[in-house]
């Protein structure tokens, strides 16, 4: 019970079933399982990218380059769409991916071989991807009417009841459940994050680790890209603009530790579903949207508090009595 | 000079101070300076022009003064993403006092009293609480922005008093803006503030270390909070200066400048690991950063190109002397 | 189902065999360094050898290099007689070589399971870590070594020092190694843990491994080693059968020279009480703490590791608080809030992780030095570097400082010489109270003997000492008084007169005479 108690995951759980509670007494609509799809679908993109996110923080670095990575590799690939409308969409899927990974790869060589710390690399890739997504569009958009039926079509699928898109978010929770928890990178990744050094006597390559981290953070803001932009049906320089912040908050939110080696793909998606509920809920309840950054800000703080308590180290207890008060 | 008893004079220093000097990171970013003052003087025509050169120094002194600020909390150890945000709540809150019919020296003393309340907000947050500042400062980068976007929504502020616009848009002698003078002074105070106090001294030594700091006597905690409610100081007031200049507030006001601040200050030599820096180099990174983006506006080049200037830049004079030091090491072994 | 069979193998043990490892002309050097020169080592399966030699003599780089941390630049590696390449730990667990070091380089925020088995986990047929097995094992493993009271799930943050030390052998179990290097293992353990750990070294000598025994301590050494190999500045300087080799004679191949440590002879005379402590508590921590220091007076606090002894000083210093009692200092309460407080009132304390706590590693020896007389040195909080620069002259010559400049970052000299510049830097304070908390730990001989030297000549002067330490001979060679804390208590308060070394450890482990 203690034990179940000090779990992140059911608090957030419980945060968020007590906000749709909330919510539901007023708007019994909101709770309805029709509508709870539509916000889980809303929110994937940001449960994906949280998923990436959250791989780059367990390792003590952070990435704030991934929603200019998402930019860069959405116009790229709504550009080949709107040039090439018979390309292959599951290609183009593959392409986004691999254009992305290319980007986190930059990003993980600078880190890994160069030795520059992983806030000044992605501050300068962020700023740089952003404005390599103005050079290749030449600042043009490109439209819903540019896009071929299949580009935008193929999320929308209806496919079990659920939208395609919910399906790349299912997909990429169970892909990351898998890696982080029975795969020997998965584990690495969180040992390099709890003790760099012990990582090294036990054998595992920290520099190389991290450079995996951001590969994967760049392929996943690959994946986000394409997704993002048949979503939203435009590609342009501004797409996602100052979007990290809202990712790194879903991490936060989600119990994940700025100073790495603690977090889980449970946390992650739940940080991004609390951000999603509220910013589908304030339409409903009829507060301005201009509510829901100082919302996910003071949401942002809460997180982190409560974490810090949680995390906050017991120290050695040597008085017997006080061993026995504390049992 | 004798040695005292049997015991060996240890010199106080063994390097040669000119030597230093010379393959130090600020003379870098002279060399850096004058060779991008060459290149845009030969680029464009309407370089060499002081009225050119003026406006340039708009470029960077509102972002300047606060990376002085920013220079110090990052050699602490912390760093503070809520500067941008700082400045869009101090302008919102100035532009309601406006409306209500505040004059000149009142907006100004809210201008600056909100910049220290969130600087003093933050503090609290990092050293009463004990968190993290980089995540507390994403939580109030977007609490303070949402507090603005809250009050003015998609309105704008934009009667303000005639006299308020000279914070941003007058000059003090000729060619010489408020703000340049303003940003100089600033330059200099903090400049002596961190290099030859004994404040400044502690900052260094808790960015070096802060428990060993803790427990020489050095209050953490104290400095630490003195050094955001600085960086809100300077949000607050950098937030003056761009609301006069611009004569409108939205609340997307400043947006994206907590990182360009933050640029400045890494590329002027601050180690964003915290302990190492001089404000010397954060001025020359903003006199870079300046000319770089002025430069490259006058052949018309647009903005977002130059950010990727901005960014190569960052990477390339941190990666360059990395490079060069493995290099050289190799060539002796 | 018996549990440990898949680890325990019963090999032969031959008495003249061939060696298991073996190091031949082995070189590593750092810039401006060098770490290792030509050492040649061997180590032969059954038998314990034991790695002798001071602080910075090599023996953690040679430990490295055995596991692959470190690549040599010259010499060979063989095991079984086949010349092997290590790069990287993964190399040496294949060659079945494991280390236990020095600290316990384990993961604090992952479960016990995994510590054991990260980097080698089971896997399922599709390749997957297979968890179910992992726990199975670590739970044999863990029986296997009489560790059944931990389990496989226990976080690893959530045991003490000395479990977390049986999770760092298990691992080194888990590999089935034929190899076993043990770095100082026994130097955070109770006397009741390092008897364990005995039994379990005697245990997998029987088994046919090769084993590597570092430690200070020549008890130990005697006690359990078979073969003896001396190092000395990167360099083997001796090796042979442990067996009639008299104890002088390694040390004086460790120092170079024969050496007693001797204990500066002073002729104490304590004045009035300095700082009186009455009835300190803390919650959790430690219980009802009183004694008197008096002027001029070596007051030592003997304890096992984790008797509470750091953080009473910690708490006269002011960086811990306290639930309960009071100080007084010249006869005035004092209640420190912060270091900031106790420094002001004349008490400063040389913190045991001199790393963490005591030196600025980056700042300049002279920064160090001045830092908390930073407002003696300014004027009107403006620096004067020439202040600085002169107290940092007189303070560090007091104490013999070797260093090149005194612009030079603290991070470049070597432990001991650390030391006297955290001394240093509170004696430029002109303190009351001066605390020392395990002042030569982890320092070599030479400056050792500077320390204890000094520390006599501070008492000489009138100041008042408190040092914490568990080597016992310091205890007994510097204190005046002994104050012995078991669990947190003061158990009791002895004079030098009174002191054996019997009397010591049975107090402090509470065993009854």
């Amino acid at each position: 019970m203690n034990a179940l108690l000090k779990n992140r995951e059911i608090w957030l759980v419980g945060a968020i079933a007590v906000l749709i509670a909330v919510i539901a007494t007023r708007f019994p609509g909101f709770a309805a399982p029709r509508n709870l799809s539509t916000v889980f679908n809303d929110t994937s993109i940001l449960m994906i990218l949280a998923l990436g996110q959250m791989v780059v923080i367990l390792t003590r670095s952070i990435d704030l380059s991934m929603a200019s990575n998402l930019a860069f590799t959405g116009m790229v690939v709504a550009m080949i769409n709107a040039a090439y409308p018979g390309f292959p969409i599951p290609l183009l899927i593959l392409v986004a991916i691999g254009v992305g990974l290319i980007l986190g790869a930059i990003n993980g060589f600078l880190v890994w071989r160069i030795g520059i710390p992983p806030i000044v690399v992605t501050l300068g890739t962020l700023t740089i991807y952003r404005g390599a997504t103005f050079v290749i569009s030449g600042g043009a958009w490109v439209n819903a009417d540019k896009m071929s039926p299949d580009f935008i079509g193929l999320q929308r699928m209806q496919l079990l009841g659920l939208p395609v898109l919910s399906w790349f978010a299912i997909a990429t929770i169970v892909l990351f459940f898998v890696m982080m928890t029975r795969t020997a990178l998965g584990r690495s990744l969180y040992a390099i994050g709890v003790n760099p050094t012990a990582s090294v006597y036990a054998g595992i390559d920290v520099g190389r680790t991290k450079f995996f981290a951001f590969c994967i953070s760049g392929a996943i803001a690959g994946l986000a890209g394409y997704l993002w932009i048949s979503r939203y049906v435009i590609a342009s320089v501004e797409v996602a603009n100052g979007y990290e912040l809202n990712i790194i908050a879903a991490c936060v939110i989600g119990g994940i530790s700025i100073a790495g080696g603690i977090g889980s793909v449970g946390g992650a998606v739940l940080g991004a579903l609390f951000l999603g509920i509220i910013s589908s809920a304030l339409p409903v309840v009829n507060i301005s949207p201009f509510w829901q950054m100082a919302i996910s800000g003071t949401a942002i703080l809460l997180a982190v508090v409560l974490n810090a308590r949680g995390e906050r180290k017991q120290g050695r207890i040597i008085l017997k009595k006080a061993e026995a008060a504390a049992a | 000079m004798s040695a005292i008893g049997t015991t060996r004079q240890i010199p106080d220093r063994l390097d040669n101070p000119l030597r230093s000097l010379v393959f130090s990171w600020e003379a870098l970013l002279v060399a850096v300076a004058v060779a991008i003052f060459i290149v845009n003087s030969l680029a464009s025509p309407y370089f060499l022009d002081v009225w050119s050169l003026s406006d340039l120094t708009f470029n960077f002194t509102e972002k300047g003064l606060i990376a002085l600020a920013m220079a110090l909390l990052i050699i602490s150890g912390e760093i503070d993403l809520s500067v941008a945000a700082i400045i869009a709540l101090a302008s919102t809150l100035m532009g309601m006092a406006a409306v209500a019919g505040v004059g000149t020296p009142g907006l100004v003393l809210i201008g600056v009293g909100v910049g220290i309340a969130c600087g003093a907000f933050n503090g609290f947050l990092v050293t009463g609480l004990g968190l993290p500042s980089i995540v507390v400062t994403i939580g109030t980068m977007s609490l303070f922005r949402g507090i603005a976007f809250i009050i003015l929504g998609d309105q704008a502020y934009n009667s303000y008093p005639a006299s308020f616009a000279f914070f941003g848009q007058g000059y003090v002698w000729w060619v010489i803006s408020f703000e340049l003078v303003l940003f100089l002074v600033a330059a200099v105070i903090y400049g002596f503030v961190l290099h030859k106090t004994s404040f400044g001294r502690r900052v260094f030594s808790i960015g070096n270390n802060p428990i060993a700091s803790h427990f020489t006597g050095v209050r953490v905690a104290r400095t630490k909070f003195i050094l955001f409610c600085l960086t809100g100081l300077m949000a607050g007031i950098a937030s003056v200066l761009i609301t006069s200049r611009l004569g409108s507030t939205r609340p997307s006001i400043a947006q994206g400048y907590e990182l360009e601040v933050i640029t400045m200050v890494v590329l002027g030599g601050v180690s964003i690991l915290g302990g190492a820096g001089s404000i010397l180099g954060v001025v020359l990174a903003a006199l870079i950063m300046g000319m770089v983006t002025f430069g490259l506006g006058l052949l018309n080049v647009p903005g977002i190109v130059m950010s990727i200037f901005i960014g190569l830049l960052l990477i390339l004079v941190i990666a360059l002397p990395i490079l060069w030091k493995r290099l050289s090491r190799r060539r002796i072994a | 189902m018996n549990a440990t069979a898949d680890i325990i193998k019963p090999h032969a043990v031959l008495p003249d065999a061939q060696p298991l490892l073996t190091l031949k002309g082995v070189t590593k050097t750092f810039p401006g360094v060098r770490a290792l020169h030509n050492v040649s080592l061997s180590l032969y399966p059954g038998q314990v050898t034991a790695l002798i030699g001071e602080n910075g003599a090599g023996k953690s780089t040679l430990v490295k290099t055995m596991t692959g941390i470190y690549q040599p630049d010259g010499g060979e590696i063989a095991v079984d007689g086949k010349v092997v390449a290590l790069n990287g730990a993964h190399d040496a667990f294949a060659q079945g070589i494991t280390a236990i070091h020095q600290e316990t380089v384990l993961f604090d925020d992952l479960s016990v399971a995994e510590n054991i088995f990260l980097g080698h986990a089971p896997r399922t047929g599709l390749g997957l870590i297979d968890w179910r097995t992992m726990r199975a094992k670590s739970r044999a493993v863990l029986n296997g070594m009489g560790a059944g009271h931990i389990g496989p799930d226990d976080r690893l943050k959530d045991l003490g020092i000395a479990n977390k030390h049986l999770v760092a052998v298990a691992r080194a179990l888990s590999i089935d190694a034929r190899i076993v290097i043990l770095d100082e293992p026994t130097a955070a353990l109770s006397a009741k843990e390092i008897e364990d750990l005995m039994m379990l070294i005697e245990h997998l000598r029987a088994e046919g491994k090769a084993i590597l025994f570092i430690s200070h301590k020549f008890d130990e050494i005697y006690r359990i080693a078979d073969r003896y190999t001396v190092f000395r500045d990167g360099e083997m300087v001796g090796e042979g059968m442990l067996a009639g080799t008299p104890q002088n004679d390694i040390v004086r191949m460790m120092v170079g020279r024969a050496v007693d440590q001797i204990f500066p002879v002073r002729d104490s005379q304590p004045g009035d009480v300095v700082l009186s402590v009455k009835g300190l508590s803390h919650p959790t921590e430690f219980d009802d703490i009183s004694f008197d220091l008096r002027k001029g007076e070596i007051l030592g606090f003997y304890g096992l590791v984790g008797a509470g002894r750091s953080e009473v000083m910690q708490a006269i210093f002011g960086t811990t608080q306290t639930s309960a009692g009071t100080m007084t200092l010249d006869g005035k309460a004092v209640a420190p809030k912060s270091a900031a407080e106790a420094i002001e009132s004349g008490v400063v304390y040389v913190p045991e992780e001199r790393g963490k706590q005591g030196v600025i590693i980056g700042m300049p020896i002279f920064k160090n030095v001045s830092l908390p007389s930073l407002r003696k040195t300014s004027k009107n909080g403006v620096l004067q570097l020439a202040e600085e620069f002169s107290l940092a002259r007189q303070y560090t010559q007091r104490l013999d400082l070797r260093a090149a400049s005194l612009s030079q970052d603290v991070g470049t000299l070597s432990g001991g010489n650390q030391q006297k510049v955290v001394i240093a830097k509170w004696l430029a304070t002109s303190p009351k109270v001066i605390i020392l908390d395990e002042p030569t730990k982890g320092i070599d001989i030479g400056s050792k003997a500077a320390v204890h030297g000094f520390m006599a000549e501070l008492v000489a002067q009138g100041l008042s000492v408190i040092m914490v330490s568990s080597e016992l001979p310091e205890i007994m060679g510097m204190s005046d008084r002994v104050v012995v804390m078991r669990e947190g208590r003061v158990a009791a308060v002895l004079d030098n007169k009174d002191l054996s070394a019997e009397t010591l450890v049975r107090t402090a482990a509470g065993i009854a005479a």
